[in-house]
């Protein structure tokens, strides 16, 4: 089998392409996906390969994207929608929470809403504001709903696939932070990678360091600079939680340490520290520690940097877990 | 009966007899004009200016075409970040703004540069602004909210800001400047409506320029124009040239009038966006450049300079010197942004809240402590001063 390399934004164009082909139920729509292929390029190509009833540009309305991708669902449809930056999500929440996420509970598995909101997230691009937010905590508190965030190119195509055949909404959160900035080999055609399956990036017995995607990079870069020997381990989606790769891996180690972009308080690492807290407390030698973005709105560009958790933080962090 | 109705006709294919419906095909919407594109002028329907007004609103148009290429060339050279031109809409930007007074509020959507300078804001703190430095959103000595980079979210806000000036008796209204696009989004649809329902001081100022990013007008809307919405919310509509920058200038002007009055007016300034969307932005994947010609045909500084020349008006307006001040403006404020002092990392937790809470206090602590610490940040951290 081929492998072609590619970038993240390339897998996740990669395995539109190929459940679109796979499945012409699939739909793609949202601002600017088909006449110029995203702005990020993610849907590039697509129109021209699946033509104007399946790819289509939709007037700027995040409500009406999401909440029409609902309606297309219950009737057998498969919608994968754009949204073009996670910081405009925010007025379709409304649809995600009082419609996607509980059509199948309120008709009780009579109607489903099978579909994917795409969205980029998170910071360091240089962008405007509401360019830069990662909110998925909020997303994964809501009931029916799976939130997956891939970190590298494999995983973006591996994931995405499992987005769009799953028979439930998911919200998928691209790290466009790292769109372009590294290749690797994804495998050709139809790759799935399951939803609520984590990835041990990198096997350790001192101390158990968790992330997903973006802050993985920094979390894997400060992990290689420092002597310890730290397992890493990547969520892959949070929401359904791998509680089993997490769990196994803290009682292995008896120390954790949860990496993410965004704000601290309430945060989807206070999830993983509580998880672990309720099945794992007494395999602890220390207690389980937070490198986050701080509890503030992301900065404008100028004072971006700031924001997220940087490699010296991380280790910092990592370290003095490790010698607690 | 067990209740049950007994069965349904087969439904109908034809409308009945006397149920007429209503149809955008049949409204009449004027594209109100005062120079043509090809330079006549309605003498009736030239405003009541000074000459010296006159001149100085040609002084606006250069002044706004001059920033967006200077800003432009600046993001190019990698001392702005992304900057968003009203290339093409400088008499739509320009007109309206010269109706409005200081102590209206402007809830700006980006592209109008001319109308917040015009409004108070120095040209530092617009080129600060757009270098991503948070102090430049106070918009210091001018009525100017937040830039709405959410697209239509400023709406509903308008419609509350106008509803205070109005419960605090104040002689100004609130106008909310956005785009075709951000006529799609519900903020938009529920705030001029509730501003029909309280019968607020409110302009709502659409600058149609016929994309939103990709997409062309037609695609944005069924609706013919955006003028004829504000119908359905019960508040007056105007539809203007946005090219013509006298047209502009009146139909603003009678917004803002009918407004004070408490009737909310919706304006749809017809132009086009000439540039890319932003600088990050490739227009040749979606539009021709036939049709970016065709625009560029009906220049709307041009087509003022036409009429200035029909009034004689010419004669005092030196085009060179003219843009020499802009320049040498753009320059000056260039400088001061480029002295804009360094911030201290306390910048990203001050102004969340009056008091900074406990906990974020400890944040900010810690993290001073943790940069004093720890040099190698700085490979991670740079202040981008100059965008
Ligand atoms: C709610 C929201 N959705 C998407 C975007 C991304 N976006 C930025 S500008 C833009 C198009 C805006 O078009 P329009 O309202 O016509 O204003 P213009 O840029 O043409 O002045 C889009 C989709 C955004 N900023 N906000
Ligand atoms: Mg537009």
């Amino acid at each position: 089998m081929t492998m072609p390399r590619e970038t993240i934004v390339q897998a996740v164009n990669d395995a539109l392409h190929t459940e679109m082909a796979a499945d012409d139920r699939t739909l793609v729509f949202g601002e600017d996906v088909a006449r110029s292929g995203g702005v990020f390029r993610a849907t590039d190509g697509l129109l021209e390969a699946f033509g104007e009833e399946r790819v289509r540009d939709t007037p700027l309305s995040e409500i009406a994207i999401v909440g029409a991708a609902v309606g297309l669902a219950t009737h057998g449809y498969r919608p994968v929608v754009e949204i073009q930056f996670s910081g405009f999500l925010p007025p379709a929440f409304d649809q995600l929470v009082s419609n996607a996420s509980r059509i199948r509970w309120r008709t009780r598995g009579r109607l489903t809403a099978p579909m994917v909101v795409r969205t980029p997230y998170g910071a360091g691009v240089r962008a405007l504001e509401h360019h830069s937010e990662s909110l998925e905590a909020a997303y994964a508190h809501v009931p029916g709903l799976k939130v997956a965030i891939p970190s590298t190119p494999a995983d973006a195509k591996g994931l995405l696939t499992s987005a769009i055949r799953d028979p439930d909404p998911v919200l998928f959160m691209e790290p466009k932070r790292v769109y372009r900035s590294f290749r690797e080999e994804v495998p050709d055609g139809e790759h799935a990678v399951p939803l609520g399956e984590a990835a041990v990036r990198r096997e350790g017995a001192d101390v158990t360091v968790v992330s997903w995607g973006a802050m993985m990079h920094p979390t894997l870069e400060a992990v290689d600079e420092l002597g310890v020997d730290a397992e890493v381990v990547d969520l892959r989606s949070i929401s359904p939680l791998d509680r089993e790769t997490l769990l196994a891996s803290v009682r292995k180690t008896g120390r954790c340490v949860v990496v993410h972009e965004a704000a601290k308080s309430g945060g989807f690492g206070a999830e993983v520290a509580a998880t672990v807290a309720e099945d794992a407390l007494l395999y602890l030698e220390a207690p389980i520690r937070r490198v986050t973005g701080f509890d503030v709105p992301v900065p404008l560009l100028s004072m971006e940097d700031y924001y997220p958790p940087q490699p010296p933080r991380i280790a910092a962090a990592i370290e003095e877990t490790a010698e607690f | 009966m067990d209740g049950k109705p007994t069965s349904r006709p087969s439904p109908r294919t034809n409308a009945a007899a006397g149920v007429e419906h209503l149809s955008q095909a049949d409204l009449r919407v004027e594209t109100h004009q005062v120079v043509t594109a090809e330079g006549t002028v309605d003498e009736a329907r030239v405003p009541d200016l000074a000459d010296a007004q006159f001149r100085d609103l040609y002084r606006w148009l250069v002044l706004q075409r001059t920033f967006d290429e200077r800003a432009t060339k600046l993001q190019r050279r990698g001392q702005l970040g992304t900057y968003a031109s009203g290339r093409g809409q400088e008499a739509s930007i320009v007109g309206s703004a010269f109706a409005l007074a200081d102590d209206d509020w402007i809830f700006p959507a980006g592209r109008e540069a001319a109308a917040l300078l015009m409004h108070g804001v120095s040209m530092r703190d617009l080129l600060l602004y757009w270098r991503g430095v948070e102090d430049a959103s106070r918009m210091e000595g001018a009525n100017v909210f937040g830039v709405a980079i959410a697209i239509g979210s400023q709406m509903p806000m308008v419609t509350g800001k106008a509803w205070g000036m109005q419960l605090a008796g104040d002689d100004a209204v609130a106008v909310g400047y956005f785009g075709d696009g951000a006529t799609s989004t519900g903020a938009f649809h529920e705030g001029v409506n509730f501003a029909g329902v309280l019968e607020v001081p409110a302009v709502f100022y659409c600058q149609n320029n016929q994309y939103a990013i990709s997409l062309p007008f037609a695609e944005q809307t069924g609706a013919d124009t955006v003028a004829q919405k504000a119908l359905a919310y019960g508040v007056d509509g105007i539809r203007v040239d946005g090219n013509d920058v006298l047209a502009v200038y009146n139909a603003v002007s009678t917004a803002r009038a009918r407004a004070r009055e408490g009737r909310p007016v919706l304006v749809e300034s017809v132009t086009y966006r000439r540039g890319a969307h932003t600088t990050s932005d490739d227009p040749t994947r979606y539009r021709e450049e036939e049709e970016v010609e065709s625009w560029a045909a009906r220049d709307p500084l041009d087509r003022y300079r036409t009429f200035l020349g029909h009034r004689d008006l010419l004669d005092g307006v030196d085009e060179v010197a003219v843009r020499e001040e802009v320049d040498a403006m753009f320059d000056e404020a260039v400088a001061a942004a480029d002295d804009y002092p360094l911030r201290d990392v306390d910048e990203i937790f001050v102004h969340l809240y009056e008091e900074l809470t406990p906990e974020l206090a400890r944040q900010m602590e810690w993290y001073r402590d943790f940069l004093d610490d720890h040099p190698e940040m700085d490979e991670y951290v740079h202040q981008r001063e100059r965008g």
